[in-house]
């Protein structure tokens, strides 16, 4: 179900540790350059080749789903099984939508330089772009939310885990890992919706009118979040642990704090950001599910139900937005990457 | 700071105090009359965001429920789906029954305005305008060129609703049909202000504030894809039978959600689906409300095996709809024998009282028949057929029909289930053997069930054709004698049915709610709307 709505197609993280990889050294090289131009005082260039490759990308996309909507079977109305042909065919001329499909992907291009994603067909006209920027903050907001509680849980985890390696601290958090990688979300949704929404009455089952109505869902979302982020900082901190400067470190005589926190959790980070881009574009674009168990007044439903009703201008509309915050996302890793990894600018900078 | 939080909270306490007061006064002085007592709250759910308030283009259940509830058309629809006068206080027909006159009472907008005659004229030439791209326009196709017009082959001013003033408003039909009065009651036929309508132009009806109400409440909050708010309007011509002050609608889309909401006595009435159905069955709350929707198995004609009619009538005695009802569907839903729902009215009755049963449950000569049928065709062994299907908790009937289609005739059936718009495409292109399909009522008239069938009908895409059944559509869409017409359309079904087999029905879809017991006079409907809060109340909590 979840795929339909191209949220966690693709996750990266589907194969952290090769998709990791791969990434590191993508980025590095990026890095590098930017690094190099901004030394030689030429950041104005990498950002136009960027910029350009951005926009490549979003045309790309765009040109793909546009066609490949129209392969979809039947029409955007929504009275489509008991509309009569005839008035269906009159309809669909009156929206252009008779028309060949490259002359309307012309038209739709040229409203989109204009800035105007257009209205939508299952909303009644409603436009687009209000639609998103009305289902946009509430899932930004669970799904930020969850990310924070979720880092800091997983690098807490995966930091004791790696400490206390081969004890029965390490076996339970990687328990906890495996249980929040393999359960998914929806199943936690519902399970939190049940026992602490009816059963204890602590918090509502649902509904979207305070901060507490948004802590469910938020924990829902948070446990992938922990999972992930646990068993990353976990192997990369072991992978730390082993190098000889931290044999340096410990043999100048730091204390085993500033050993683990400064040295070992600092480097451990990178892959994690890495991982994170791509899984905060996935949290804060909402999880259906999640978001109908607790009726949050999110994104997820917009992305699904588009493609259900052939709502073109709102598939259109919410995969632009999608691919856009995915490639923004991208751009944030490769700064973060700068900040965290002393080594990777300092390379730039000596080439 | 701390000091100003304490001042504010008093004055909060105070307000809210003197404010229930107020509501506790309002609403005691109804006590005696019907028992509705303590705050006049009503809280809902929806499962889904209304798609479009503006009552001419307007096409999904949901709306036009809000719409029901905040809008009055020339007459509203009583508990028992019959319609009575609304907005219009009478009518006449003429002789030839082709012409209505109806006179409208004192009644005005939200705003003060009076709504007027012209007012209607406005609304249904609008949503006939091709400009408007109304999908729900051909409901205004039994006026008078009103199809033309739609189409573009006339013009405005050649339709047949005309104001002579402003409380008289003249209606000119295509043929005379007995139920023009329940279409008034439908969102299509509601009134609309020329000049609110083309004040807001394209955001006419997206919000609160860009819309007029004529109706017993008025919206005050829609927050999108989370609630709506109904107040009590206080212009509303009859709003002294008028309870509810308010009426909280909170969108829920998850169904288990929607239950968790309602035994936590967050609200007061909720949906079940079939799931849930079973588990509630005994409870007092719980109570089913007859729908106007049938399911049944359509033929594809055009396949050989099929095109054979004591296969088709062996398929369809092979069903076993009581287990069906009882094992599977446990919402209340009931065996079809017939294809036009019980909620129905045929003549001054239930159009199911007058009519037969046809399709019963006979396996023994469904064995017999399919073995005939089979020899006539010159077969041994009955070809796999698919059964293409709705996706949605449909699904598991058409995986039960399979079984019992299996086990009954020793047929082989592939379910093929298929997200909606895939399967109307599927169906108009002839690409199945056996589709279960729905068809809920537009109207109240049996006509809306059997038109569909007759030669080269749009929705008619198994291909069945039966002359004499034709004839008889045909005859019923302009015969006055409309005690006749039911005879005819009787007859019409019984050839669908019997002798033809074009379909087999399968069962009624019913659907089942959970009320508290303190919402009183909460009126459901079969047809249209999904209920009518114009007189509900609540009594004391217990």
């Amino acid at each position: 179900m979840m795929d339909v709505g191209g949220v966690y197609v693709g996750n990266p993280a589907t194969h952290p540790l090769k998709t990791a990889k791969v990434y590191v050294r993508v980025r590095t090289y990026t890095f590098r350059m930017f690094c190099v131009r901004k030394g030689s005082g030429n950041v104005g260039s990498y950002v136009a080749r960027r910029l350009i490759y951005f926009l490549l990308t979003l045309w790309l996309v765009i040109t793909c789903t546009f066609f490949l909507m129209h392969f979809l079977p039947g029409s955007p109305l929504s009275n489509e099984e008991k509309l009569p042909p005839d008035l269906k065919e009159q309809i669909l001329r009156e929206y252009g939508l008779d028309k060949p499909v490259p002359v309307q992907y012309a038209l739709y291009l040229g409203n989109l330089l204009r800035g105007d994603l257009g209205l939508s067909f299952s909303y009644d006209g409603r436009s687009v772009s209000e639609l998103i920027a009305q289902g946009f903050p509430a899932s930004l907001q669970i799904g930020l939310q969850g990310l924070i509680f979720g880092g800091l849980v997983g690098i807490l985890l995966g930091t004791v885990a790696a400490i206390q390696r081969g004890t029965w601290l390490d076996n339970a958090t990687t328990i906890v890992a495996v249980l929040g990688i393999s359960v998914p979300s929806f199943v936690l949704a519902a399970f939190f919706s049940y026992y602490i929404g009816v059963k204890m009455g602590i918090l509502s089952p649902g509904g979207w009118e305070s901060f507490a109505d948004s802590i469910l869902p938020s924990l829902s979302l948070s446990f992938l979040v922990i999972a992930q982020v646990t068993r990353y900082i976990r192997s990369e901190m072991l992978d730390v642990f082993s190098q000889d400067y931290m044999k340096t470190a410990k043999a100048k005589g730091l204390g085993r704090r500033v050993v683990v926190f400064r040295h070992a959790l600092r480097n451990a980070l990178l892959p994690t950001v890495t991982v994170l881009g791509p899984l905060t574009v996935n949290l804060i674009t909402g999880s259906l599910v999640v978001e109908q168990i607790f009726s949050v007044p999110g994104m997820s439903t917009l992305f699904v139900n588009s493609i259900m009703t052939n709502d073109y201008t709102l598939i259109m509309g919410t995969t632009i937005f999608y691919a856009f915050l995915f490639m923004v996302s991208v751009f944030i890793v490769d700064i973060l990457y700068g900040i965290i990894d002393p080594r990777i600018r300092v390379a730039g900078m000596k080439e | 700071m701390r000091k100003r939080a304490a001042v504010s909270l008093a004055v909060i306490w105070v307000l809210s105090t003197l404010l229930t007061a107020c509501g506790g006064l309002q609403s005691q002085g109804n006590v005696d009359e019907r028992g509705a007592q303590g705050p006049q709250v009503l809280q809902l759910m929806t499962n889904n965001e209304p798609g479009d308030l503006d009552s001419a283009t307007s096409s999904d259940v949901i709306s036009g429920t809000i719409l029901n509830n905040v809008m009055e058309g020339l007459m509203r629809l009583d508990k028992d789906d019959k319609p009575q006068p609304a907005i219009a206080s009478s009518y006449e027909v003429s002789e030839d029954k082709k012409t209505y006159t109806f006179t409208l009472r004192d009644a005005k907008w939200s705003d003060g305005e009076p709504v007027k005659a012209q007012d209607f004229e406005y609304a249904w030439k609008r949503a006939l305008d091709p400009k408007t791209k109304s999908e729900y326009a051909y409901i205004l196709y039994p006026i008078k060129n009103a199809e033309k017009f739609n189409k573009g082959k006339a013009k405005a001013s050649d339709v047949g609703v005309r104001a002579l003033d402003d409380t008289t408003l003249e209606v000119k039909l295509e043929e005379p049909i007995p139920y023009f009065l329940s279409l008034t009651t439908f969102s299509t036929y509601l009134p609309q202000r020329k000049d609110i309508v083309e004040k807001f132009g394209g955001d006419y009806a997206k919000e609160p504030d860009k819309m007029v109400y004529n109706g017993p409440f008025v919206l005050d909050k829609w927050a999108h894809e989370q609630n709506l708010q109904l107040k009590k309007n206080e212009n509303y011509w009859d709003r002294n039978t008028v309870f509810l002050e308010e009426v909280k609608i909170d969108i829920i889309k998850d169904t288990s959600t929607a239950l968790n909401l309602y035994t936590s006595d967050q609200k007061d009435v909720t949906m079940l689906d079939k799931a849930f159905a079973e588990a509630f069955q005994s409870s007092p709350e719980f109570t089913t409300v007859t729908g106007s929707t049938v399911q049944y198995i359509q033929f594809n004609t055009e396949n050989s095996f099929l095109a054979n009619t004591k296969i088709r009538k062996a398929i369809s005695l092979a069903i076993d709809r009581e287990s069906m009802v009882k094992l599977i569907l446990k919402d209340g839903s009931q065996p079809a024998g017939g294809f036009v729902p019980p909620a129905i009215l045929g003549y001054n009755e239930s159009f199911r009282k007058q009519a037969r049963e046809y399709q019963q449950f006979q396996p023994a000569e469904a064995k017999q028949l399919f073995k005939l049928g089979m020899e006539e065709l010159g077969i041994d062994s009955p070809p796999t057929l698919t059964l293409l299907s709705y996706n949605d908790e449909r699904k598991d009937v058409a995986v039960v029909l399979k079984d019992q289609l299996e086990k009954n005739l020793g047929l082989k059936v592939k379910v093929n289930p298929q997200p909606l718009k895939q399967k109307i495409d599927l169906e108009t292109k002839g690409e199945f053997d056996l589709s279960f399909s729905g068809w809920k009522a537009d109207y109240n008239d049996p006509m809306t069930f059997l038109d569909m069938w007759v030669t080269n009908g749009a929705f008619n895409t198994g291909k069945w054709s039966n002359k004499k059944y034709d004839e008889l559509i045909q005859k019923s869409k302009g015969n006055p004698d409309f005690k006749k017409r039911i005879n005819d359309l009787i007859e019409a079904e019984r050839i669908l049915l019997e002798d033809g087999v074009a379909i087999a029905p399968v069962y009624y879809k019913n659907q089942a709610y959970l009320v508290k017991p303190h919402v009183k006079n909460l009126e459901f409907h079969s047809i249209g709307p999904e209920y009518t809060l114009k007189e509900t109340y609540i009594e004391k909590r217990k």
